[in-house]
């Protein structure tokens, strides 16, 4: 990335995929850019606006099941997401965001829905809701520290052979068949919901590598708090 | 005589919780009672004018507030003040009030399509919908298709909702008769789409100069009048809108159907409580209660079970607000008194909070910085990280006495905004204040 453009961070849909806490996860890329001198730009595009071709993260939240079938919808009709991650930009998305990247998803009464076909993922609905925290091992490869964060979900995915799963959960219940997520190049998903990256900053950190290259550490102090936090739950739920 | 003896032995037992100090009783009493007569709700509510009211925010005050504004009618009121608000809390309420020919019952959000069946209300009044403790509750737009069902089947139900919050318009439009009120919305992340169609809401500026204005004339007041931004909302897709409303809330002032401004001059503090108290006048004038006469009860409400209260320790005068949401604590930012009074956040995340802290990243702190901040409650790291990537400075404290130390040093007062056992910790520590 040259230095003279900033990094653009692009929410999608603010408007339709947001549901609890989702803004976090721009506040924690922008922070832990920025602590690392990089120049942040943060573009929220609502639904009735194009989505911007020229973004470097794209990011998607949760939402019910009218808003999102909905907003896929919408971003199919409007191609400007599809165009930015054919170009190898990042996507990350939580929740409901994470279902919509694939094949199909569970609509409303459960009707499949056609997603937007960015990983190699189907999803439909299960039978309990999956609610309370999650705890998972990332996938060596990615080099991110053990998941931890809250799912509030009724889906269940399974991987094609495309996708990889994200992590295998130790706790919680995650894409049902003991893993968690999935990645496929540049496009990540998660069942973590809302500001997933506030308690894995190392997931944060991939994303910004992605994104940009290699980064400088952070000072120590600057994360003493995210890892307080982190240690915090960790032990919390191991009780 | 099932009725009777039913609410009997539920009495006993919740004299006996109270005795017990397990609480005031009004849940255990009502869920005996229940087990011995599962329709005894509506038996109970049979023959009564009964006032359910609903909403994520403003609930237990709106209650009160409606309550106080039904004073001039004389003669006893149900009410469930102590916020038990689902069937048990409801029936606790009625049997402890056998004579009372009216009732004002605050409601769960969840539980309003079963009690409008059981209890056949006179008034629905639905304050607001938005994101709320989500581990445990029921989607927003699911919620208010469940309301709008419900009151579709209830036409003999009169409805007061507030117009400025398009998911609660959208579930009242289903109701055979609303009162429509301006009661304001400072919280819009929950509608920016339209509940009907889903498409991107257009907001335009509100006209208040329209009430009590027959089309053409001014209803004796100047054109020009009050007007707010963006409440006017309406849907390019659908053709959905704010429907016309009959009261308003104007900066410190209602506006009455006739168009006639008066100032509220409320004790209780906020745009939140000035929204609440239009409502109820609303509700009062279908009670035939006149506003004048409803106002000078509502300006007598100073606290509602300890909210808003003020206590004084150790020369440091300590006020508790409780807010247990984003767009609760939205509204409670926008009470707490300026600087240099430091201000005590505490959040926690047991059952009744909500076991997710997520919301708090929907909260925007940035409007606390620069000013004295101190972080309380068992999830306090939750908050701290959320106010560093705010840029706030704050100070952890262990508990209620070190935030008073900490205060007293640098001003008289002491401001704290916590969620709901947070909150009660505090209230527990200070000695169960009123």
């Amino acid at each position: 990335m040259s230095t003279t453009r900033p990094l653009r961070l692009t929410w999608v849909y603010p408007d339709l995929l947001s549901t609890y806490g989702d803004r976090g996860n721009v506040l924690v890329l922008e922070r832990r850019a920025r602590l690392r001198g990089l120049q942040v730009e943060i573009v929220e595009v609502n639904s009735d606006q194009p989505v911007p071709r020229d973004g470097d993260i794209y990011l998607m939240g949760g939402g019910e099941d009218l808003p999102q079938t909905l907003a896929t919808r919408r971003l199919l009709a409007d191609g400007g997401l599809h165009e930015a991650a054919g170009r190898g930009a990042v996507v990350f998305a939580v929740c409901a965001g994470y279902q919509m990247l694939g094949a199909e998803f569970g609509g409303a009464d459960d009707a499949a829905v056609q997603g937007l076909g960015l990983l190699d993922i189907r999803s439909g609905r299960g039978r309990q809701r999956a609610v309370g925290e999650l705890v998972a091992d990332v996938d060596p490869r990615l080099n991110v520290a053990q998941l931890t964060g809250f799912e509030n979900h009724q889906g269940v995915t399974r991987l094609g052979p495309n996708a990889r799963p994200l992590a295998r959960t130790t706790l919680g219940i995650g894409n049902g068949d003991g893993t968690e997520g999935a990645y496929q190049g540049r496009v990540l998903g998660t069942y973590l919901h809302g500001p997933a990256l506030v308690r894995n900053p190392g997931l944060a950190d991939l994303l910004l590598y992605w994104a940009t290259g290699p980064l400088p550490p952070l000072p120590s102090q600057s994360e003493e708090l995210a890892m307080q936090l982190r240690a915090e739950r960790l032990a919390a739920v191991a009780r | 005589m099932r009725a009777r003896v039913a609410t009997t032995v539920g009495g006993a037992a919740a004299t006996v919780s109270r005795l017990a100090g397990k609480g005031d009783g009004s849940v255990i009493g009502g869920v005996i009672s229940l087990r011995l007569a599962p329709d005894l709700l509506s038996m109970l509510a049979a023959g009564r004018q009964v006032v359910l009211v609903t909403g994520t925010n403003g609930k237990t005050t709106t209650t009160k507030l409606i309550t106080a504004a039904l004073a001039p009618l004389g003669g006893e009121i149900a009410s469930n003040i102590y916020g038990a608000n689902m069937e048990a809390g409801l029936t606790s309420a009625l049997t402890r009030a056998p004579d009372a020919r009216v009732a004002v019952l605050e409601t769960d959000e969840k539980y309003i399509p079963a009690m409008v069946r059981a209890t056949r209300p006179k008034v629905v009044v639905l304050l607001n919908l938005s994101r709320d403790q989500m581990d445990r509750a029921a989607e927003i737009w699911l919620l208010a298709r469940r309301w709008r069902e419900a009151l579709g089947n209830a036409p003999d139900c009169r409805v007061v909702a507030n117009a400025d919050d398009p998911l609660v318009a959208w579930a009242a439009g289903s109701a055979r008769q609303v009162t429509w009120v301006a009661a304001g919305q400072r919280w819009r992340e929950d509608s920016w789409c339209c509940p009907n169609c889903g498409a991107h809401l257009q907001r335009a500026r509100y006209d208040g100069g329209a009430i009590g204005r027959a089309p053409g004339g001014t209803g004796g007041r100047p054109t020009g009048g009050p007007q707010r931004d963006g409440d006017d909302w309406s849907c390019k897709e659908c053709g959905g809108r704010r429907p016309p409303v009959s009261w308003m809330l104007y900066e410190d002032e209602v506006i009455d159907p006739t168009g006639r401004a008066t100032r509220l001059d409320l004790a209780l503090p906020g745009r939140a409580n000035r929204s609440n108290a239009v409502i109820a006048l609303a509700v009062a004038e279908a009670f035939g209660v006149h506003a004048g006469q409803a106002l000078r009860e509502l300006r007598q409400v100073t606290s509602v079970a300890g909210r808003y209260t003020q206590v004084s320790r150790r020369g440091c005068d300590v006020r508790l607000l409780l807010a247990k949401n984003p767009a609760g604590w939205l509204e409670a930012l926008d009470v707490i008194a300026p600087p240099p009074a430091p201000v005590l956040l505490a959040v926690n995340a047991q059952g009744p909070d909500g076991r997710d802290t997520s919301w708090l990243w929907d909260v925007d702190f940035r409007r606390l910085r620069g000013r004295n901040v101190l972080v309380g409650g068992e999830r306090r790291l939750d908050l701290a990280v959320r106010l560093e990537a705010d840029e706030v400075a704050f100070r952890l404290v262990n508990d209620i006495d070190e935030a008073i130390e900490a205060a007293r040093a640098v001003a008289p007062n002491l401001e704290v905004l916590a969620n709901y056992t947070a909150f009660q910790q505090y209230r527990v520590a200070l000695g169960r204040v009123q």
